[in-house]
């Protein structure tokens, strides 16, 4: 690759001691190159360590070995230019809707903009995620999407550099998570963020990724294949249903995970 | 038939029946131990000490009102006291693992305490009623702000402390805005039962320490052999420590977030 990575892991490890002199190698040698405006994905069986490299990034863990370097500054503790989308949405259960994203903006824009402009910028991701009508409505009157939904307005508004999605929407019915993956494709394009996306879901990872990196099963879990998705955008799941590379980059990643990789249920 | 209307019913009908039960158990009681206070005798003079509740004859001999009001002053003043100190003591022990190793022993020891073992050490060192009904009432209230101040704390879910991480809030902002809107509930929950146990103490403590307040007055009329106004001090502490309680309901309620925002 010519163009320098905007963000790069390198040769990353991650052991968690066990106590009694034991360790857990969780991650070996992980390397990843990953470019700007690119959505990728990171899918594997669960326990391989997708969600432990989704930290190390977001800096809410420590790397054991190596360094990821974001536009080659090295990553060593949280921030918000790597805003994360936890699974759990983990929304302020006391601050209604607009409040919890108007709490990030405040915090990470607040000093640049006026109260009138925090206003706006807080509507306008309320508005990217459709949710005008329930701004004043708490986490818990809201269903599973819609939370999700803020989850995300709130990891956007504080404009980062790389959104991370730790399995989004894995805790949300079928039909509201196609719906969720719309919203995310539809906004993308409009906001041109870098997403990385651990995921557990095939179709998923076809549909909403420029590259899906798979992951081989813990312990020493280290990245498998990485499969480049030429799929135009905007994509749209029910054209791509007979899609040709469609259905190629499905058949590779299952090929994957349950021939290469297969991992019996314990 | 209206079943609504039975069962309001029942919430007017099935009390009134146990206190009748309480009257004829009363009565009969009365009848059985001499000089006992029958129901009748114990009205009229509750009439009498209703009647001006806001008298003052002497320094030692002021109405019924004064003495509940100067019984509070002393509650409140210990259980304002015991928040002050109780709430911060308890956001540390919750944040901090150092300070719970340091601090809990001894919480741990002093909790089960009688508050009452403490009055003649406050009394020598004060040698003042008031200030040892106050920091009497303190010590009692101390306990459990400080520990559902920390189980509070600690019951703040990972999730919004990586939130708070990601935003790189700093750890003033992190209490403020992450960890006190959690443990507030908890806080309010601790202050009730403090609260609750604080006005137990100070009738008992006002035993002890003489010259005004509800519990002083009781024992007071036991000297004087009116035995009536004992039961009347029953009463008036019951009834008072059931509007504390639910008065400080009300008030936990309105900060806890749960009982927000729901229709």
């Amino acid at each position: 690759m010519s163009v320098k990575p905007f963000l790069k892991i390198d040769h990353v490890d991650k052991i968690f001691p066990l106590g009694g002199g034991k360790e857990y190698v969780a991650l070996r040698d992980v390397k990843l190159e990953i470019r700007e405006n690119e959505i990728v994905s990171i899918i594997g069986h669960s326990g391989c360590g997708k969600s432990t490299i989704l930290n190390l990034i977001a800096g809410l863990d420590t790397i054991s070995n190596g360094t990821i370097l974001l536009e080659d500054k090295h990553i060593i503790a949280p921030g918000p230019e790597r805003a994360v989308v936890f699974q759990n949405h983990s929304l302020l259960p006391w601050l209604s809707v607009y409040q919890n994203i108007e709490m990030a903006v405040r915090k990470v824009l607040g000093d640049d903009l006026s109260p009138g402009e925090i206003r706006d910028h807080v509507m306008k991701y309320i508005q990217m995620v459709n949710l005008d009508h329930a701004k004043d409505k708490f986490p818990g009157e809201i269903s599973g999407g819609m939370k999700q939904r803020v989850g995300i307005a709130r990891a956007l508004s504080i404009e980062p550099k790389v959104l991370l999605m730790d399995e989004p929407f894995g805790a949300l019915d079928s039909l509201t998570r196609a719906n969720l993956q719309d919203h995310l494709m539809r906004i993308q394009i409009q906001t041109g963020n870098t997403v990385i996306i651990i995921t557990h879901d095939v179709d998923e990872a076809v549909l909403l990724s420029d590259r899906v990196v798979m992951m081989t099963n813990g312990p020493e879990a280290t990245i498998g294949e990485v499969l480049e998705v030429n799929l135009p955008r905007p994509r749209n799941r029910l054209e791509l249903q007979h899609n040709e590379e469609y259905l190629r980059c499905r058949g590779a990643i299952i090929e994957f995970l349950y021939s290469k990789f297969a991992k019996e249920d314990e | 038939m209206n079943s609504n209307a039975f069962e309001a019913g029942k919430r007017i009908v099935l009390p009134l029946l146990v206190f009748i039960i309480i009257i004829a158990g009363w009565s009969a009681l009365s009848s059985h131990v001499e000089q006992f206070p029958t129901p009748s005798e114990t009205y009229d003079v509750a009439k009498e000490v209703f009647d001006d509740p806001f008298y003052i004859n002497n320094e030692d001999d002021k109405g019924i009102g004064w003495q509940v009001l100067n019984s509070l002053e002393r509650v409140f003043g210990g259980f304002a006291l015991a928040i002050l100190v109780g709430v911060p003591l308890g956001l540390l022990i919750g944040m901090s693992k150092n300070a719970f190793i340091a601090l809990n022993p001894f919480i741990q020891i002093l909790k089960p305490v009688s508050p009452l073992a403490w009055l003649p050490l406050l009394l020598f060192v004060f040698k003042d009623i008031n200030l040892t009904a106050i920091t009497t009432i303190f010590i009692t209230s101390i306990w459990p702000i400080i520990i559902n101040t920390a189980l509070g704390v600690r019951s703040v879910s990972e999730d919004y402390l990586n939130v708070a991480k990601v935003l790189q809030l700093t750890p003033f902002e992190k209490v403020f805005q992450i960890i006190l809107p959690v443990a507030v509930p908890f806080i309010f929950t601790g202050m009730r039962l403090s609260l609750g146990i604080a006005w137990l103490v100070i009738v008992a403590a006002e035993m002890l320490t003489g010259g005004i307040g509800i519990g002083f007055w009781i024992w007071d009329e036991y000297n004087n052999l009116n035995y009536h106004s004992i039961i009347i001090g029953i009463a008036i502490v019951g009834v008072i420590g059931l509007i504390l309680d639910a008065i400080m309901g009300l008030i936990a309620d309105f900060f806890d977030y749960r009982k927000r925002g729901r229709a």
